[in-house]
């Protein structure tokens, strides 16, 4: 026997149910309670960079959307900054670079309105290529998942993202790369998941 | 200095993906195993909240959906604790947000069809910050057990669903909270999820006596634990941040 290291444990991950919206978003869930909720705005008024869309939708393992999905985004601004003190440089005024997203609860789609972030520092002085961090949730996933979504209008930089690269399979690649259209003027980007089965998405443990 | 990396996630301290008992992950599982991704910004760094963004009651449930001068149906308790990483350090400033079915064990929600009546005076979610101690409390009504399809009889524990942000997204966590001495929680599948007993220990609330407010409410005690930083002994490889 040895000394005990005495670290605590993470105190384990449980399902986030099919009443998500309830504690996270409860004008989905039917009623309103709070002044405001959180992540409705990721990027503010103020933003530079080009106003986006994402949307997508989440399927499940037998091809079908997965209704009761909660995501959540995480991103740069423009600028490659993210809005924490351990990000160098600076956001603008009501830049958050944080979303909750939720779906339509009849068909599963889901959007959500923010700027493109720019490129922002990798390790070891790489460069990682534009990307916004997903975090899934839902009934059926034990613990959240976590993907990355990238741009398919930024070939160059995706070719040298060092994440991208860690990723042996380089057709499991292509899941993780949003489809840009311009629709009525709007730039949008088509994101799918697929938790399970054909074209399954990359997720990653960070 | 340059800013730390998280200890890897202990992936057995948590349920795998698949966990045929629990039916509904069967088609959300993936099949691949998820791709290891050493820290960076996009992971070391994560939203943060202070108190402009929410307000003072939505820590009480008791009062932040009742009618004035009600109050919902059900035990009144007290659910606090503190948000710790694995360091054992408090994690100040952090979110806590919480949602949970009424004392019938019915929960505010366009789909749950559960026959159990709504409760006007209870909305069933709650928000709050710790402080600098990494403290957090709720005031609330303990939930009832409600059932559910997974097997022809299932039956959740009470239970309260918690969601902490910590201050990385890869801290990032949602569990729910059980209570201490519920014969349900060794039945549920939700629960026997986690691979152990200590696991399933560290999401049981224990009853906490010196915390109960003598003839209004009972307490219970849930501490919760994040992923911890290493400390910065030699100057790490974490460059460009
Ligand atoms: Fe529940």
């Amino acid at each position: 026997m040895a000394q005990d290291l005495s670290y605590l444990k993470e105190t384990p991950s449980q399902t986030a149910g099919p009443y998500v919206h309830i504690g996270l978003a409860p004008g989905a869930a039917g009623f309103d309670i709070y002044d405001q909720e959180l992540g409705k705005d990721i990027a503010g008024p103020k933003a530079a960079g080009e106003r986006i869309t994402v949307q997508g939708i989440v399927i499940d393992g037998t091809g079908s959307p997965i209704k009761d999905v909660l995501l959540e985004a995480w991103q740069a601004n423009a600028d490659g900054v993210y809005a924490h003190p351990e990000s160098d440089g600076e956001v603008e005024d009501g830049f958050r670079g944080f979303g909750r997203v939720i779906t339509e609860f009849e068909t599963g789609e889901w959007s959500f309105d923010t700027v493109k972030p720019g490129p922002v520092p990798g390790r070891n002085g790489t460069t990682q290529a534009p990307h916004i961090n997903l975090w899934v949730v839902a009934r059926g996933i034990n613990l959240g998942l976590n993907t990355r979504l990238y741009f398919d209008d930024e070939a160059e930089a995706n070719a040298a993202d060092p994440v991208l690269n860690v990723i042996e399979w380089e057709n499991r690649r292509a899941t993780l790369i949003a489809k840009r259209t311009v629709q009525d003027g709007k730039i949008i980007y088509r994101f799918d998941i697929r938790v399970q089965g054909d074209g399954e998405t990359v997720f990653f443990d960070i | 200095m340059k800013p730390a990396e998280y200890y890897q996630r202990d992936r057995q301290r948590h349920a795998p993906a698949l966990t045929p008992d629990y039916k509904t992950s069967v088609t959300r599982s993936p099949n691949f195993a998820a791709i290891s991704l050493e820290n960076t910004v996009s992971e070391i760094t994560g939203p943060r909240f202070g108190h402009s963004d929410i307000s003072p009651i939505d820590n009480d449930l008791i009062r932040n959906y009742a009618a004035d001068g009600q109050s919902p149906i059900g035990e009144r308790i007290i659910l606090h604790g503190r948000v710790l990483d694995e360091n054992a350090r408090p994690v100040p400033n952090t979110m806590v947000e919480i949602w949970q079915a009424n004392a019938g064990g019915r929960y505010r929600h366009k789909k749950d069809t559960y026959l159990a009546p709504i409760d006007p005076n209870f909305g069933g979610c709650g928000r709050t910050l710790t402080d600098e101690n990494g403290y957090y409390f709720f005031r609330t009504v303990k939930p009832g057990a409600y059932p559910w399809r997974n097997w022809v009889n299932d039956w959740r524990p009470a239970h309260i669903h918690v969601s902490i942000f910590g201050s990385g997204f890869t801290q990032r966590l949602i569990t729910q909270c059980y209570f201490e001495g519920d014969p349900l929680i060794a039945k549920c599948p939700i629960v026997q999820t986690i691979p152990d007993p200590d696991g399933v220990q560290a999401v049981t609330a224990a009853l906490d006596m010196n915390a109960t407010i003598p003839l209004d409410s009972i307490a219970y005690k849930f501490d919760i634990v994040l992923r911890g930083r290493r400390s910065t002994l030699f100057e790490n490889r974490l460059e460009g941040n």
